[in-house]
């Protein structure tokens, strides 16, 4: 067990802070500390065209394997990247879906056409990605999806209709990877199909949702015999929920040191507004702070236990089947003790008509964060079962 | 960076397991616990004869093992897992690590290598609920080439039975911490008076132990014992009980999952109500986080054991860190534990009260959560 970083990862790590360094300037100066959750929707155009820039330094996709254009880094060089994005404050990655999800997707369960076909855009940075899952009547109860595709065997295409709801960035992306029920008889996670969907057709029509921030991020997404290739399946009809499964593997995988790089940023600020306003002295707030210090630390080590474990399959382990709801529970928290050191003050606006400041809109949207990809519920739902054993629930 | 056991840790880690899994058995606790010493002198025994526990983290030079803290903190987890009933943490996390932090090296190698042989000490330092060196409860006066201790020391951990005893004491007159010295003695003299304080908790001894004109000769003064070793020290033991805490969150995981598999009630286990399955997945919640904090602590502790030179902010955090999470979480999944046993949980036949109990105890040892907290909160706002 040792906690230093080689030397070949330190070289690593002074190479990617210059390179941000150099690279946040001009144009891009203004998208520090920009478009992380709850900023999603700002800048998407300055912030695409970052993406392009990160591809040119080869900064996309740094942990995809050579042989599909990516960067291949170590898992540690990946933990460096990622905490050295944040620690520069540079902004929310519009191509995070397609980089860390739709991608590593391909990779595994794609055809080599497909892999072909939709690759290159990703890296990049010049084709963006959401993901179609949640459905109104599929939240925690994913693999309710109701949306179906049918195979049009005139026009040899796959028509898609149904409607998927909380889908970020839909307005800004270029495709969207879509569960469908492939088989209208089936029930539960049978008979679903992975799609590979373009956006820009006349068969899908987005509309923002308005959040309780005042801001839209999210997006309804309708499906109206939307047209998807017959070519542009992942697998088989049937196998779209393994395929599904298998995504989420990849999504805790090394960028969360990335983003409590961001809480940590955040938090900074949170201690230096209670020395402000001299919150700082009430014992309590001490406490909470100290309480929150603590939590971020801890959620480090937790990455760092999880990531020297890991077998790289995206396979599960016992420590990182607790990581959504403790990073989500230690960030809602954050918002709270932000409003608390702000007191009074936490109620006055930066301007009409709703114009949030900073901590205003993280104590907003933090609370999304114990509800999406899995309620808290869901997720104490997941460790008492896969981790502990406990019996499943029973499904009416 | 590699933030996982070495097969060789792995390998010390499992044998603790299979040694403790069949010597402290919840008979052999109740055994312990019921004598006025407080653990199996045989045991002990083979703990320090057979596998050589008491020298793992003592350097080779003196007779030790020379592992890591990282191999002590595996064990100790191990033994705050099994309840282990011996003087290892007084002996190991207190004393040993306070000759290591303070002592010559011709001190080093008399008193480590007693320890080695299997000799018992303990640390003594405050009478309060002030765990810092500000809390040092006894002073002293030197008298030409003797040294003359006074005062009253509580919660000394096994104190009541160690052999040796490693003493804090503030030079009379002097306020500051500068004025802190730590000593080595023999505990059967005259000047020295212990007495065994009854506990809740009877898996761990806790003595009172009063210094009346104690003469010691100068040479017992450790010669690197000032304020800061001893700060060192109490932070190289808070590591080692937040370790113990560690162990014992995941037997109460443990036990209750298989509990609550076992009993039925409405025609099912009762492990198949949320009710019971969010309790369990928030104590492995804790647990898993307890580890992350413990194993970062002991390579922080490494570290600092190595470099005498960098044990500064680094370790104090680490400990604070570990201890705050671990006394307050060690003592949320007991209470969870007890709770989810329901009616058994609440009588003597079953261990969980043995658990429950320690919980409390050690949660208040070397600070409690909101202490650790202020120590943090001081290093971030102050």
């Amino acid at each position: 067990m040792k906690l230093q970083f080689n030397q070949d990862d330190e070289i690593f790590r002074r190479e990617i802070a210059s390179w941000l360094e150099e690279n946040l300037s001009g144009e891009f100066a203004p998208l520090k500390f920009r478009g992380g959750p709850g900023d999603e929707h700002m800048f998407p155009e300055e912030r695409k065209r970052w993406e392009q820039r990160l591809a040119e330094g080869g900064w996309t996709c740094v942990g995809w394997p050579k042989q599909y254009g990516g960067r291949g880094l170590t898992i540690e060089q990946q933990v460096i990247f990622y905490e050295e994005y944040a620690r520069a404050g540079a902004p929310g990655r519009m191509g995070h879906i397609g980089d860390g999800l739709a991608g590593p997707t391909i990779i595994a369960f794609g055809s080599d056409e497909q892999k072909a076909r939709y690759l290159p855009g990703i890296l990049s940075g010049r084709e963006f990605w959401c993901q179609g899952y949640s459905e109104p009547g599929a939240g925690s109860d994913l693999a309710n999806v109701k949306t179906k595709a049918r195979f049009d065997e005139a026009a040899g295409k796959w028509l898609i209709s149904g409607q998927k709801v909380w889908t970020s960035l839909a307005h800004e992306s270029d495709y969207c990877f879509v569960i469908a029920r492939t088989d209208p008889d089936s029930q539960a996670h049978k008979g679903l199909g992975f799609f590979l969907v373009k956006m820009d057709q006349p068969g899908i029509t987005v509309r923002p949702i308005e959040q309780i921030t005042g801001t839209s991020e999210f997006n309804e997404v309708f499906f109206d015999d939307a047209e998807c290739g017959a070519e542009d399946i992942v697998g088989a009809p049937g196998d779209g929920w393994k395929v599904a499964m298998g995504l989420l593997g990849y999504e805790r995988g090394v960028s969360t040191l990335g983003q409590q790089m961001a809480f940590q940023n955040e938090f900074d600020e949170v201690v230096a507004l209670a020395r402000d306003n001299g919150a700082a002295k009430q014992p309590a707030i001490r406490q909470r702070i100290a309480q929150a210090h603590i939590g971020l630390k801890l959620m480090r080590y937790n990455s760092m236990r999880m990531l020297s474990g890991d077998k790289g399959d995206g396979s599960l382990q016992r420590e990182a089947l607790i990581y959504k709801l403790y990073w989500a529970t230690w960030h809602r928290e954050l918002g709270e003790l932000a409003m608390d050191i702000l007191g009074p003050e936490a109620d006055i606006l930066a301007a009409p008509p709703y114009e949030l400041n900073r901590l205003q809109s993280l104590f907003l949207f933090t609370r999304s964060d114990t509800i999406y990809g899995g309620t808290n519920e869901i997720q104490r739902n997941i460790i008492a079962e896969r981790g502990l054993g406990m019996p499943r629930e029973k499904r009416w | 960076m590699d933030f996982a056991f070495t097969d060789e840790q792995q390998m010390i880690r499992d044998s603790a397991e299979t040694f403790l899994k069949a010597t402290s058995t919840s008979a052999a606790v109740r055994a312990a616990m019921s004598t006025e010493l407080g653990y199996d002198a045989e045991l002990w025994q083979r703990l320090c004869g057979e596998l050589y526990w008491q020298a793992i983290h003592i350097p080779e030079t003196y007779g030790g093992l020379g592992l890591s803290y990282v191999e002590v903190v595996a064990l100790f987890e191990q033994m705050g897992r099994f309840l282990l009933c011996a003087p290892y943490f007084s002996t190991v996390a207190l004393a040993t690590n306070a000759l290591l932090c303070a002592g010559s090296e011709a001190q080093k190698a008399d008193y480590l290598g007693r320890i080695c042989a299997g000799s018992t000490a303990t640390l003594a330092f405050t009478r309060s609920r002030d765990w810092s060196v500000e809390g040092v409860s006894a002073d002293f006066q030197r008298r030409g080439d003797e040294v003359v201790l006074n005062g009253e020391y509580r919660y000394v951990i096994d104190g009541h039975s160690a052999e040796f005893l490693i003493l804090a004491a503030r030079e009379q007159g002097c306020d500051q911490p500068s004025g802190i010295r730590l000593f080595v003695v023999t505990a059967e003299q005259a000047g020295l008076e212990r007495q065994v304080l009854p506990t809740m908790d009877q898996t761990r001894r806790q003595a009172n132990i009063s210094l009346n004109n104690l003469c010691v000769p100068a040479s017992a003064e450790l010669e690197h014992g000032d304020w800061q070793a001893l700060e060192k020290t109490l932070q190289l033991a808070t590591i080692a009980l937040a370790a113990e805490q560690a162990g014992a969150m995941q037997q109460l995981l443990d036990m209750t999952v298989a509990y609550t598999q076992e009993r039925h009630q409405f025609n099912r286990p009762i492990a198949s109500f949320q009710a019971i399955k969010h309790k369990a997945a928030d104590m492995m919640l804790r647990s898993e986080v307890a580890r992350s904090a413990i194993y970062y602590a002991a390579c922080t502790a490494d570290t600092a054991l190595g470099d005498g030179n960098a044990f500064g902010a680094d370790l104090a955090e680490a400990a604070s860190i570990a201890k705050s999470w671990c006394s307050e979480s060690c003592f949320s999944n007991a209470a969870e534990a007890l709770q989810m046993h329901g009616g058994v949980g609440f009588t003597w036949e079953y261990d969980v009260h043995l658990y429950f109990k320690r919980a409390k105890a050690s949660e208040h040892l070397l600070g409690d959560s909101s202490w650790h907290r202020e120590n943090i909160a001081a290093m971030l706002l102050d």
